[in-house]
């Protein structure tokens, strides 16, 4: 697997996006934020049809260590989230970018993807940390 | 630049991830904090903590020092070898450190945290007018803690014939001086297991049998969860110079008598237990959160007689709920904790939550 694939979008908070033909957006944090958090053991997701903008806190993540909050890097509404992870956090540290993906969001302007990160700059931005 | 143990090679080779704690580089985790501490409650695991300052006291005075020096009485320790927890007051009755205390063929050994090193030597230094003593630090001595229900198998599957007899047969809290080895039946895990004390040279081939016998490297990450659940303070976060032992549940920790013996602070934590008997003075207590959510150090508790704060707060891994301790006012009886801007009811209950490997509150 690699740490930052290239098929994704990134936001400086360390969130990754990638956005399906039918302009839906997977949202979920990249390898290098679920190792900055450790264990996992908590993710409070939004509701189903909740309306966020982006760059909005909308979830929260728990990890032994610390709380961390989520923020959407795409507007829209929240049209599926990742029941899985109730039962199963950890998913988010083993599969960060597979089975731990957090919700889905109809993008209602995709003018903000160009605002995020490629893979590269993304793996630098992690770099300069 | 950091300083590093004698194991800094052994944790690179073993995945840590290395963090800075008071200016030493030691493993946080070696992956997973989880898994680390589900093998010491399961199994056996090895922490390096030779970061911890060894002070070795001697000389004619050496118990009369520490029986004015500290709030607990070394005279309890009946033989060479025995261990005793003591915390060591400031004149106001702060805690200027907590500390085990074992008793030596030579005196004294004081294991105290790493982080106030030298706060703690030039507090005893102060202090040792009129006393015939000698202090003296260990920096090269290597601390190993091995911990778990398999662990003393393990220690004694490894170490020489003449070392295996002598720590098979040691009880909790007592040890065994065995030329420059010191091996004692103490810890900070609430599950049986050994800490080795020993030259530090010695401490690279030793971690490698312990691994090759299949102990878990654990990391700072998972001894901080581990003590948690074992309901021990951590000093600097449930107390520290400004709080009372009385507030932090270590009033048995302080030997009452005999009445005339003087040790530092004394008056002070005497005054503090007379005003916490008045509901004056908050004490240390056991929060328990049973749905989902994690109490954290710092966050706000809110009681039916008023105010406190979470001192310690953690994920329980063992009990898969949060679990803290917090400084709350006496006699309270209901309690909530601002999680995130959002008042939340948690149960109180005594600050022992995990004892071997079990749930052992209500």
């Amino acid at each position: 697997m690699s740490k930052y694939p290239d098929n994704l979008k990134y936001a400086t908070s360390h969130e990754w996006v990638r956005v399906d033909d039918d302009g839906i957006a997977t949202v979920g944090i990249s390898h290098h934020a679920q190792d900055a958090l450790g264990d996992i053991v908590f993710v409070d997701l939004p509701e189903l049809g909740t309306t966020v903008n982006a760059k909005d806190e909308v979830a929260v993540v728990e990890s032994v260590k610390a709380a961390s909050d989520i923020y959407s890097p795409v507007s829209g509404e929240v049209v599926a989230i990742n029941e899985d992870l109730k039962d199963a956090p950890e998913t988010v540290n083993s599969q960060p970018y597979d089975g731990g993906w957090f919700f889905k969001i109809q993008i209602s302007d995709e003018k903000e993807l160009e605002e995020l990160m490629d893979a590269e700059a993304y793996a630098e931005h992690v770099e300069d940390a | 630049m950091a300083k590093k143990t004698a194991l800094y090679k052994q944790h690179l080779d073993a995945g840590a991830k290395m963090v800075d704690f008071a200016g030493w580089e030691m493993p946080i985790n070696y992956g997973s904090q989880i898994e680390e501490h589900n093998a010491v409650r399961s199994a056996a695991g090895v922490f390096d903590v030779s970061h911890m300052t060894v002070v070795d006291v001697s000389g004619r005075d050496a118990g009369v020092y520490l029986r004015y020096l500290l709030a607990n009485d070394i005279t309890k320790l009946d033989a060479d070898g025995r261990a005793l927890y003591s915390a060591m007051l400031n004149d106001d009755g702060g805690v200027v450190d907590d500390m085990i205390v074992y008793r030596m063929s030579f005196g004294y050994r004081l294991v105290v945290n790493c982080a106030t090193r030298m706060k703690d030597l030039s507090w005893m230094a102060q202090h040792t007018a009129g006393y015939a003593v000698s202090i003296l630090e260990r920096p090269r001595l290597a601390i190993l803690a091995v911990h778990g229900p398999d662990s003393i198998d393990k220690v004694t599957g490894i170490l020489p014939g003449a070392q295996v007899d002598a720590v098979k047969l040691l009880g909790n809290f007592r040890g065994v001086e065995l030329g420059d080895w010191f091996i004692a039946r103490t810890g900070y895990t609430g599950e049986k297991g050994v800490e080795l004390i020993f030259p530090d040279q010695a401490a690279p081939a030793l971690w490698q049998q312990l691994i090759a016998a299949g102990v878990r490297p654990i990391g700072l990450g998972a001894r901080d969860t581990l003590r948690l659940e074992a309901g021990m303070n951590l000093y600097g976060h449930d107390m520290d110079d400004n709080v009372s032992p009385i507030a932090a549940n270590m009033e048995q920790t302080i030997a009452w008598q005999p009445e005339n013996r003087d040790f530092i602070g004394r008056a002070a934590v005497t005054e503090h237990l007379a005003r916490q008997r008045e509901g004056l003075l908050p004490y240390l207590t056991g929060l328990v959160l049973e749905q989902r959510g994690v109490l954290r150090e710092g966050q706000k508790v809110i009681t039916d007689k008023g105010a406190g704060i979470i001192t310690s707060g953690t994920f329980s891994p063992t009990l898969k709920h949060s679990i803290a301790l917090a400084r709350i006012p006496v006699n309270s009886q209901s309690c909530q904790v601002d999680l995130r801007g959002t008042l939340t009811p948690v149960r109180i209950v005594k600050p022992n939550f995990v004892r071997f490997g079990k749930k052992i509150f209500d």
